[in-house]
């Protein structure tokens, strides 16, 4: 066992965790934030997407210990008081969720996408999820949530 | 109520807490004093087992308890049984073995469950479930059908010669045989419908609490039908009154059929849960998933489909072997049969049918309904069998479907394998799918590819399922052991907001949106305040919950008939509070009028006087405003269309890109445009992932290759192109809402169409048959074979 200090959604928390704790396990059982879902043992199925210091990671691949020091955002740090961010205001008009178990990790790796490349084409957000799976939804009404997302944050920032 | 009731594409009520991240699936929940439990499973496919040695694990840091077989039985858990009985062809009984919870002397299949290891923490008892020593003894196995019929093949029943679990059949077989006699031409083909494994995204879990105060047992499951699975746990397998057993299904993360069976890692929750005195709690991992979820489809089929001089269908033949893995699960008789067969007259008018299946034991997981069941099985089969009847007798093939399509005014149609088609006009879906794939200008399009160095083809299904399963009294004929009607209750509160509660179930579907609009429709009440409640026994009456896309034929309608009662009770409470005579006071848009006036009341204030009874028909009518409904479909619902598909094949690399997708579904009425498009998208996924990538494959000895994300392909957002969805609506004539079902048209419709495409792609280069999964291997290896390609 080892105290890491670790903030996550804006919040400092300091964690005993073991060696071999994985970060999605900190977030899902320590810290009881169960946005952040496990869908596979592989690393092939992104649900588990956090952003670590700002980059999209899955929570499932990294140790607690290294996210020691590092600044986390989970599917419940987007939001701001309540107000939904413009990718999750999109995902609900535009049906990109159906189960809802996919939707934490497919919004929080689309929004780094946009964060990085403002107007992705369509291409490049079916590429750019290529380490998300969805089961429900043949992921067209993901892309077209995207899309106009990426819209609506050109927008905001205007 | 305009903008949310029937025919709108009102955004998801349940969104919100999912975009939130806080959605409440059966993993999120931890139970005051949680203990885990983890599984040790059998590695081998067959094998019998000597010892189990626990001494090691319980010594183990954080153990509780390491349960086997042996404690099952002793304690006289209940086999986990099989919901469906089949009879064979000469009237005796399929076999069903038995199927207990823990393998005991020996296990079926790799990943069969030998012993539960439980303890403080998750960890901990994945560690201590390694120290726990199973002495095997390795048997030869058998996993493929073709194997498994085999003279000499291991067995895995010795109460089950040669394999056969049954070996029934469905049709006028002498009939079929005189329509053979007077063919003018006849087609064969032989194929596998490859074994797919579910893949929902949630892995399923289970938290099981025994509170030994009140006695009383307390199961959160990933389940499609609590109900269900609160009824076998009760009488079958943990034998506990009903009233003494909570099912709870929270939000569950997508089901696809496989969260319908009743499986042993829910049972053994609970009744460990009794033995260690705290709440367990199990999780699969993936891995896990692959070996314990029940898998789908596995035939191998040969068609024979015999046409007259004009190119009309006379008669069809098939023969299926169907694998139904080591074990019997809750529903897996019924998949290859009565949701198979009975589908084999398509969209056409086939006079005569005759079918034989054979459902066979192997050492592999159970093999159960995957979206679709039994009926992508049964459109497979007749679509590449039409396409095949086009290319050998030089017809169109779409013309060619077009002469034996079921007219609209030869409804309703008699099949010959057991149904009555009640609607449908599939004509017109046809000819909605071509126009929007733009067929007339597919000759450019494949010109325009083949100067890119590509094979491009065209691939055409027409199906039909039946679904809103399914009048009670016709499945139990047909070997059913339950019920399949559906119930709801309707809740009108003192000042008219309504909570629904309904036993159907959602794990994507937007019932918590769709059913709130039928009740904007019915009621007038704004969608804001409905509340639609599902997913515990505790709270909903009674419910056979959520598949064979019945939720809104079925449970839809239950809850329009208990609405009609709130509808008709309010009109007495309107009438004396109207003064007027019942018989005079209508209800539209939330407001009952007397008719040809301008007195009226609205709903609330009909409901307010009927909990606050002062001025009020108390002789007559009893206060409070709530009334329940169970609705019995009177036949199947058949939606039905056509899916075209457009793919490009790379002769160099055998890599087949789906470049255009465009169907026309007849799915009835819609609730909701938006959440029915979403639905066939899904559909399509599934049924393109199965064409091009899916397979659970299998070695020689039983061992699943394909048995995580990194060797089972899923389909991938840059696999699949946008989807140009089409409906043409003809109503169900039975319910009361017109809807027949979408859940699975994707699945179902899409398969064929692919191949198809495919093969037309290959057409040039001489390949005349493919099976699924369409893999760049497999395509490649046909193109050499075929004598095309380069060297």
């Amino acid at each position: 066992m080892a105290t890491i200090t670790v903030q996550v959604n804006g919040k400092s928390h300091a964690v005993d965790v073991e060696a071999r704790t994985l970060l999605v396990e900190l977030l899902r059982e320590h810290l009881r934030l169960t946005g952040t879902h496990v869908g596979c043992d592989t690393s092939q199925c992104g649900a588990c997407t956090v952003w670590v210091d700002g980059k999209s990671v899955k929570s499932c691949t990294m140790l607690a210990a290294e996210a020691a020091g590092a600044a986390v955002t989970t599917i419940e740090g987007l939001a701001h008081n309540g107000t939904l961010h413009p990718m999750q205001a999109a995902f609900n008009t535009c049906h990109g969720l159906q189960c809802g178990f996919c939707t934490p990790g497919m919004v929080m790796s689309a929004t780094e996408l946009v964060q990085r490349n403002p107007s992705p084409s369509e291409d490049d957000v079916r590429h750019w999820l290529e380490g998300n799976l969805c089961r429900c939804t043949g992921y067209h009404n993901i892309v077209k949530s995207v899309l106009s997302a990426a819209e609506a944050m050109r927008g905001g920032a205007q | 109520m305009s903008g949310q009731g029937m025919g709108a594409s009102v955004t998801r009520k349940e969104d919100r807490r999912f975009l939130l991240g806080k959605g409440k699936y059966t993993d999120d929940l931890v139970l005051p004093n949680q203990t885990w439990a983890v599984f040790v499973r059998s590695p081998h496919a067959h094998a019998a087992i000597r010892k189990i040695d626990a001494s090691q694990a319980l010594k183990a840091p954080g153990v509780l308890a390491v349960l086997t077989g042996e404690d099952v039985a002793a304690d006289e858990l209940g086999s986990i049984p099989c919901g469906w009985t089949i009879k064979n062809k000469d009237g005796s009984t399929m076999v069903a073995p038995p199927h207990p919870a823990l393998a005991l002397g020996k296990a079926r299949h790799a990943g069969d469950p030998v012993a539960m290891v439980i303890a403080e923490t998750k960890a901990q008892a994945k560690d201590a479930a390694q120290l726990v020593v199973v002495d095997y003894d390795p048997l030869p196995a058998v996993a493929h059908l073709s194997a498994a019929v085999r003279e000499g093949a291991p067995v895995v029943w010795d109460e089950a010669p040669g394999n056969v679990c049954f070996d029934w059949h469905l049709g006028d077989a002498a009939a079929t045989d005189a329509a053979f006699a007077q063919a003018d031409r006849v087609v064969k083909i032989d194929l596998t419908n490859n074994r797919v494994v579910p893949n929902a995204i949630e892995p399923r879990a289970a938290n099981g609490h025994y509170d030994d105060v009140d006695g009383r047992y307390t199961l959160y499951t990933t389940s499609q039908n609590p109900h269900l699975i609160r009824l076998l746990c009760g009488a079958f397998t943990l034998k506990v009154p009903e009233h003494k057993l909570r099912v709870v299904a929270p939000d569950v993360g997508g089901g696809f059929g496989s969260k319908i069976f009743h499986y042993a890692e829910e049972l053994l929750v609970l009744w460990a849960s009794k033995r260690v005195g705290r709440p367990i709690k199990w999780t699969a991992e993936r891995s896990e998933s692959f070996l314990s979820d029940a898998h789908g489809r596995d035939h191998i089929s040969h068609g024979e489909l015999a046409l007259d001089a004009d190119g009309k269908f006379i008669g069809l033949r098939v023969s299926t072997l169907a694998n139904m893995g080591a074990y019997l699960s809750t529903f897996a008789p019924a998949i290859p049969t009565y949701l198979y067969a009975t589908l084999l007259s398509g969209p056409y008018a086939i006079p005569a049918i005759y079918a034989e299946v054979k459902a066979i034991f192997t050492h592999t997981v159970p093999v159960d309904a995957v979206r679709g069941a039994g009926r992508p099985e049964a459109s497979y089969l007749l679509e590449r069998l039409v396409d095949k009847a086009a290319r050998e007798t030089s017809a169109d093939r779409v013309e060619l479907r077009r002469k034996n399509f079921i007219r609209t005014d030869q409804f309703p149609y008699q099949t010959a394998v057991a149904l009555q088609y009640d609607v449908g006009d599939y004509h017109s879906t046809l000819d909605m799918a071509l126009k929007a794939i733009d067929y007339p200008k597919l000759a450019d399009r494949k010109a325009a590819s083949k100067a890119r160095g590509k094979l491009r083809g065209f691939g055409i299904s027409t199906y039909i399922e039946a679904c809103g399963i399914a009048p009670s009294a016709l499945v139990g004929a047909l070997g059913a052991g339950a019920g399949l009607y559906e119930a709801a209750t309707v809740r009108v509160h003192p000042t008219g907001s309504v909570t629904v509660f309904t036993g159907s179930h959602s794990h994507g579907q937007g019932h918590e949106t769709t059913f709130a609009q039928l009740v904007v429709e019915k009621l007038g009440v704004p969608i804001e305040n409905v509340e639609v409640v599902h997913g515990d026994t505790d709270r909903i009456p009674f419910g056979m919950g959520t598949y064979g896309s019945r939720s809104a034929a079925v449970g839809g309608s239950a809850l329009v008939k208990a609405m009609d009662k709130i509808v008709d009770k309010g009109k007495k409470i309107a009438a004396h509070l109207l003064e007027a005579s019942v018989a005079d006071v209508e209800f539209a848009d939330g407001k009952y009028r007397v008719a040809g006036t301008d007195r009226e009341k609205t709903f609330g204030e009909v409901a307010f006087a009927a909990y606050v009874p002062h001025n009020y028909p108390i002789e007559t009518v009893e206060p409070g405003l709530e009334d329940s409904a169970f609705y019995d479909p009177k036949n199947f619902t058949f939606p039905a269309g056509c899916h075209c598909v457009e793919v490009e094949v790379d002769p160099e690399t055998g890599v087949v890109e789906v470049v255009d997708v465009a169907i026309a579904d007849d799915v009835g009425v819609i609730i909701n445009p938006m959440i029915v498009d979403g639905q066939a998208h899904g559909g399509l996924a599934h049924g393109i992932g199965q064409a091009l990538y899916e397979e659970a494959v299998y070695d020689a000895e039983g061992q699943l290759l394909s048995g995580s994300f990194l060797n089972y392909t899923m389909p991938r957002a840059a696999d699949l192109p946008n989807f140009k969805v089409g409906n043409h609506v003809t109503a169900c004539t039975h319910n009361p809402t017109g809807i027949k079902g979408v859940g699975e048209v994707g699945a179902i419709g899409v398969p064929p169409a692919v191949i198809n495409a495919v093969l037309d792609a290959l057409a040039p280069v001489g390949v005349t048959h493919i099976d699924m999964p369409a893999t760049p291997e497999k395509v490649w290896r046909a193109i050499r074979a075929a004598g095309g390609g380069a060297a």
